[in-house]
């Protein structure tokens, strides 16, 4: 066996030749013989009943394949959670930006004039548009209570406490929407018979997930459906449950015509209609000891869905479950609600929940520190949590931890100490005209990786692998390459496993015609779950060859040609197993809810310009303990691409909402960082091996979103002395306190 | 994109000559297209207004930069990099300079032109202000002849100006008179590169035993159109730059701009922050 | 109407509407798609392509505009089998990840160094400063550039 050991070495992206020179091929460079141009007809307003559909204008209507709800084969939902999302709403309207109807016609250019032309006539129901008045109740626009869904986590008893406590600190922080802005748009194209079947091409994150929620639109068997996925480009999670309905639409209209449709948004067809992240609201409720000691956290978590369920039940389990942090605490009480509001539904984005409540933990332990009168590092090294201590949910931290060592490290990178000092010195002085604050924070943080509890035995993932008779073996599997790094790193590990060259395997394009489910590329699972499965699935083709007696120790490639030759294939699957010890009891939301926790510590420097109020990050620090480093290249470039989302969802990503709508659906308005926005990002990993990851790993794609935001806003009340607790925080919000 | 492409017209006239003739002989219809920066942005969205273009693009008569003892004259097809890498504007406008530096990213300032800019009006571009500073006058030019115009007179409303519907912006003169000036530009946007600017200051003074004179006080994005400020520059010239003048001279600019809440940003914000950058550069005189 | 340019070295004529944009025509008419749309409105700089030797959107350019001229796509960037250096750097240094903004993010870089054959940091941040990127965070896609122009 060949000695190769491609864990760890930075091997170059295994699809980027095509990337580089144009030849990779995402959804819109695909065209099919007689295809047609789809278009999403929507709804104007927020909410109410459709009262007539006038199709207007000087439009030859015969021409056009029309859809409405009523052309639906099967059921119309998006088989999702709660099945609780039209297709094509039907009679009501529940969003801005809805769909009603659909188009089809050969010409690109006149589907757009017509859709210009119908026009959807609403009688308007009174709508509700934030969390705070959803809660409220001041409308119920969805089930009883608008609530999607609730969770208590509830360890000790956090009442028995507030009594004799001898500081008790409260606060309240909040978050907006943030759109993932992926810069290749969702689209999909789609060839539909009843006697075929469904086909759908898209850019997606879940081919299975389409798969799914197709089955149940058309009613029709598993293996009449098949799901490809082109090139993509970026998911963010913006293509985790999103691609369903769009595939969904170019299929019906595909069936109604029996030509293939394709569907692609532009950008602000896109941000507008699409989902974005979830808008929270989270208040704490601290006891500590007068010495820093952490005795009591509440939490009061509560995050918009907007009109429909989506995936918000998850969301709000993940948010829930990080809520309180890597710190320990014998009383934990966290209530967490995701309610219904009459805008687009929110959906996934990376980080799924816990970018949200990590921001209102990591600004209020600066907080309660300050309170405590000690310094944010002494307050959290007082309260970090160790092996065999246990969490929020009560899972017994069963690895070597040690965040103190990770933060005196990180501190010590970004020279923090001697940086907060110069820092708190040179504010101080003043030139008499307008001058730039500077100040430095920290966030202390974990993310755990894999679907939540029983989620992953749930999912029961299954790779296969296959030999060719030229020597190359085939991984097949539903994870789909979006920019993280997926063909390159199953590569690595299967490479490694069989001491096989890296060019000698190939990463079978997801089609689930032709690749097992293992599961969405989502939950930051691809490289720890999924990968561990290619591992084992490759070793199970050399078992098989050595169960044979065909096994050549110095010539793999032969071994299987040889058994080939003789039985015709070989093929081999594995399937997901837990590791042991991993128990979690989805009533009383307690126990090991991840199998894995990556553990980070960001630092933050800031500098705030007197004169335009803005804030700018001027240098950036992001340490985390991974497991085991895959890829050297690829693992930095995900912390640092996580890093820039997450400081423009904290500095730059306003949504501008009206009547329900994104106000500002362009690129011109919804700024995101340029190459001159962004600060130097230095990354640093260690590696403390995850028994069950492949190679040691753990997850790390959602990780970075988590600690920007909270260590961003931690330096600027550094730097100002003004304690702001809301994201996105822009130039016009930092004036206020200044001015006033 | 949205719009119904086959409605629209773009016709390449072989001469500046035939392309005055066409604005002539039907007023109103045609409108001139040159880098497309803005106006494809709007065709896009299918908010391009107008459906007949005259494509001014290969136009020679409307390139080029020509520099004389006293003045220099830019086309109207002038790019924005074509401002940035010219050694005269570079030394005696720079505000110019750094305002097309600004704009956009390179692939815009490879297409957007000056004289698009400012018939396309847009309260919050970035070149004007620099253009009102330094007195720019502009040429409009027709069948019937030409006439040279005060910029600081063509803007006369949200998105009006005074350009008749069969006239074509020529030629931007501004004269050489700004050595020994302190410059000032800057440009508040939503970002580093890239953004629309949320308020901007072009401004220019010359100091003379101590005392201000020669003051040009220009602002975008906090009125209809881009403003002098001539209340404000009356309040400092002849005054020394010291605390007492910043304060009126502030006073006065708050009265003289309107700024508005808007997608991007906020009246009190733009108000603000334009007073600031007023200070600023008188601050910036004191030394 | 008859538009006739050079593309990538080879002479092409189209017939076509005078206000459809040269993106569409690259991407339908001539099946180049290596040319990006990401946005319709000039900003993210996807639609990259060079235009008489300089970067330009080619979603706002209406191919009425291009009559005689010369362009490169992403397409004409590497000769035959090999890659220019910076399209190299790319792969090298993990200048790419889900690779959409990737064209038009290497023409751009090709056009910087072409201008500024050893650009600063400043440089390189304000020369592709009109190229957008959500996966990179723009780190590897500097250290790209320099290892590029290393070479």
């Amino acid at each position: 066996m060949a000695n190769i050991h491609p864990i760890g070495k930075p091997f170059t992206r295994k699809e980027g030749r095509k990337k580089v020179t144009g030849q990779a091929l995402y959804v819109d460079d695909l065209t099919f013989p007689e295809m047609l141009h789809g278009a999403t007809v929507r709804s104007p307003v927020a909410r109410g009943k459709i009262t007539n559909i006038v199709f207007g204008g000087d439009i030859t209507w015969d021409e056009f394949v029309i859809v409405t709800a009523k052309d639906i084969p099967g059921a119309n939902h998006v088989a999702l959670i709660l099945n609780d999302q039209p297709y094509l709403a039907d009679g009501f309207v529940n969003h801005p930006e809805e769909p009603v109807l659909l188009l089809a016609h050969k010409d690109k250019y006149l589907v757009e004039e017509a859709r210009r032309n119908v026009h959807i006539e609403i009688e308007e129901l009174p709508a509700v548009f934030s969390l705070e008045d959803s809660l409220a109740k001041k409308g119920i626009i969805w089930g009883e209570d608008n609530v999607f869904k609730k969770f208590l986590v509830d360890k000790g008893n956090v009442d028995d406490v507030w009594s004799n406590a001898d500081l008790i600190i409260e606060g309240e922080y909040e978050t907006g929407a943030q759109e993932q802005l992926y810069i290749e748009n969702n689209g999909a194209i789609a060839i539909a018979n009843p006697t075929e079947g469904v086909t759908v091409w898209g850019s997606m994150q879940c081919p299975f997930y389409v798969h799914k929620a197709l089955v149940k639109l058309f009613e029709l068997p598993d293996e009449k459906i098949r799901i490809i996925q082109t090139e993509t480009g970026g998911g963010f999670g913006g293509k985790e449950e999103y691609p369903s309905l769009i595939a969904g639409h170019a299929a019906l209209l595909a069936w109604k015509s029996g030509k293939p449709v394709k569907i692609i948004y532009d950008r602000a067809e896109d941000m507008v209609a699409t989902t974005k992240r979830h808008p929270s609201r989270t208040r704490h409720k601290t006891a500590v000891t007068r010495d820093g000691k952490l005795l009591a956290i509440e939490i009061d978590f509560v995050i918009d869905g907007g009109a429909y369920c989506t995936l918000s039940p998850v969301v709000l389990s993940r948010g829930t479950i990080h809520a309180a942090g890597p710190y320990v605490c014998p009383n934990v009480r966290i209530h967490s609600r995701a309610v219904a509001t009459n805008v687009p539904p929110h959906g996934a984005f990376r980080g799924f929940g816990a970018p949200q409540s990590i921001f209102a933990l990591e600004r209020h332990m600066d907080k309660v520190a300050h309170a405590v009168g000690l310094t944010p590092e002494e307050f959290r090294r007082r309260n970090f949590i160790h092996e065999g201590e246990t969490t929020a949910t009560s899972q017994i931290i069963r690895e070597r931890v040690d965040m103190d060592g990770l933060l005196t490290r990180t501190l010590k990178l970004s020279d923090y100490h001697a940086k907060r000092e110069r820092f708190a010195r040179e504010n101080q002085t003043s030139n008499g005209g307008f001058s730039k604050k500077r100040g430095i924070g920290f966030a202390t943080f974990m993310h755990g990786a894999g679907f939540t509890g029983s989620g992953e035995v749930y999912l029961q993932s299954v790779v296969s692998a296959e030999a060719t008779a030229e020597g190359k073996v085939r991984i097949l599997a539903a994870s789909t390459e979006i920019g993280q790094g997926t063909n390159t790193i199953f590569s690595q590990i299967a490479s490694e496993a069989l001491g096989l060259d890296f060019d000698s395997i190939e990463i079978v394009q997801p089609d689930t015609g032709h690749v097992p489910n293992s599961g969405p590329t989502v939950a930051s699972r691809t490289s720890m779950v999924v990968g561990k499965l290619v591992e084992s699935a490759v070793l199970g083709l050399k078992q098989t060859l050595i169960g044979s007696g065909l096994y050549n120790d110095a010539d793999f490639k032969k071994a299987c040609a040889n058994y080939i030759a003789k039985f015709g294939s070989l093929k081999t699957s594995s399937t997901y197993q837990p590791p042991p010890n991993v128990h979690w009891d989805d009533e009383k939301y307690q126990g090991d809810a991840y199998g894995a926790y990556a553990w980070a510590v960001y630092v933050a420097e800031v500098s705030f310009d007197e004169l335009t109020y803005e804030a700018r990050v001027e240098d950036f620090v992001a340490m985390q303990e991974v497991g085991r480093v895959l890829n050297p290249v690829l693992a930095a470039g995900q912390i640092e691409g996580g890093v820039a989302q997450a400081i423009g969802f904290t500095l730059f990503e306003n949504v501008v909402w009206k009547d329900g709508r994104m106000a500002n659906n362009q690129m011109t308005n919804y700024i995101i960082p340029t190459p001159a926005d962004i600060p130097p990002i230095r990354v640093f990993f260690e590696e403390n091996p995850y028994a069950y990851g492949p190679g040691g790993a753990k997850g790390i794609g959602e990780l970075p979103m988590d600690g920007a935001a909270p260590a961003i806003l931690n330096a600027i009340e550094n730097a100002t002395g003004i304690s702001f607790n809301r994201i996105p925080l822009m130039p016009e919000t930092l004036m206020k306190p200044i001015v006033s | 994109m949205r719009a119904f492409i086959p409605n629209y017209q773009l016709t390449t006239p072989s001469s500046l000559a035939d392309a005055l003739a066409l604005l002539n002989r039907e007023p109103g219809v045609w409108k001139p297209f040159a880098g497309g920066t803005d106006l494809m942005v709007l065709l896009e969205a299918a908010k391009l207004p107008h459906r007949n273009y005259i494509n001014i693009w290969s136009l020679k008569e409307l390139r080029g930069i020509e520099v004389t003892d006293s003045h220099v004259t830019l086309g109207a097809l002038t790019t924005y990099t074509e401002v940035q890498s010219h050694p005269v504007l570079q030394s005696e406008f720079p505000m110019l300079c750094q305002a097309a530096s600004e704009t956009g990213g390179l692939a815009i300032q490879n297409r957007g032109t000056i004289g698009g800019n400012i018939v396309n009006a847009s309260p919050a571009a970035d070149s004007p202000p620099a253009l009102l500073a330094y007195d720019a006058e502009i040429e409009l030019i027709s069948s019937d002849g030409s006439r040279w115009l005060a910029y600081s007179s063509f803007h006369t409303g949200y998105k009006q100006m005074l350009i008749g519907p069969n006239e074509l912006l020529a030629r931007i003169c501004m004269p050489r008179n700004t050595r020994g000036a302190t410059h000032y530009y800057r440009k508040v946007g939503t970002r580093k590169a890239q953004a629309i600017s949320k308020v901007c200051l072009a401004a220019l003074a010359k100091l003379g035993d101590d005392q201000i004179s020669d003051a040009r006080i220009a602002l975008g994005s906090v009125a209809p159109i881009v403003i002098r400020c001539m209340q404000t520059e009356d309040a400092l010239r002849g005054q020394k730059p010291d605390a007492g003048t910043i304060k009126s001279a502030c006073a006065t600019l708050s009265q003289e701009i309107s700024p508005i809440d808007d997608i991007r940003s906020t009246a009190d914000y733009r108000l603000q922050v334009a007073k600031n950058l007023l200070t600023d550069f008188l601050l910036t005189l004191r030394t | 109407m008859i538009v006739s340019f050079t593309i990538n070295g080879e002479s092409r004529t189209v017939d076509v509407f005078p206000m459809a944009r040269l993106l569409d025509v690259l991407r339908e008419q001539l099946h180049l798609t290596g040319t990006k749309e990401g946005c319709g409105e000039g900003e993210c700089g996807a639609c990259t392509v060079v235009l008489d030797g300089q970067i330009v959107n080619s979603c706002l350019v209406p191919v009425a505009q291009v009559n005689g001229s010369e362009i490169k796509t992403i397409e004409g960037v590497a000769r035959q089998d090999q890659l220019h250096a910076v399209q190299q750097a790319f792969i090298d240094h993990g200048g790419a990840q889900c690779g959409i903004c990737t064209p038009g993010m290497v023409l751009a870089a090709v056009d910087l160094l072409n201008r500024n054959p050893r650009p600063s940091e400043t440089e390189i941040r304000n020369g592709l400063a009109g190229n957008l990127c959500r996966c990179t965070g723009y780190m590897k896609i500097f250290e790209s550039v320099v290892r590029a122009y290393q070479k």
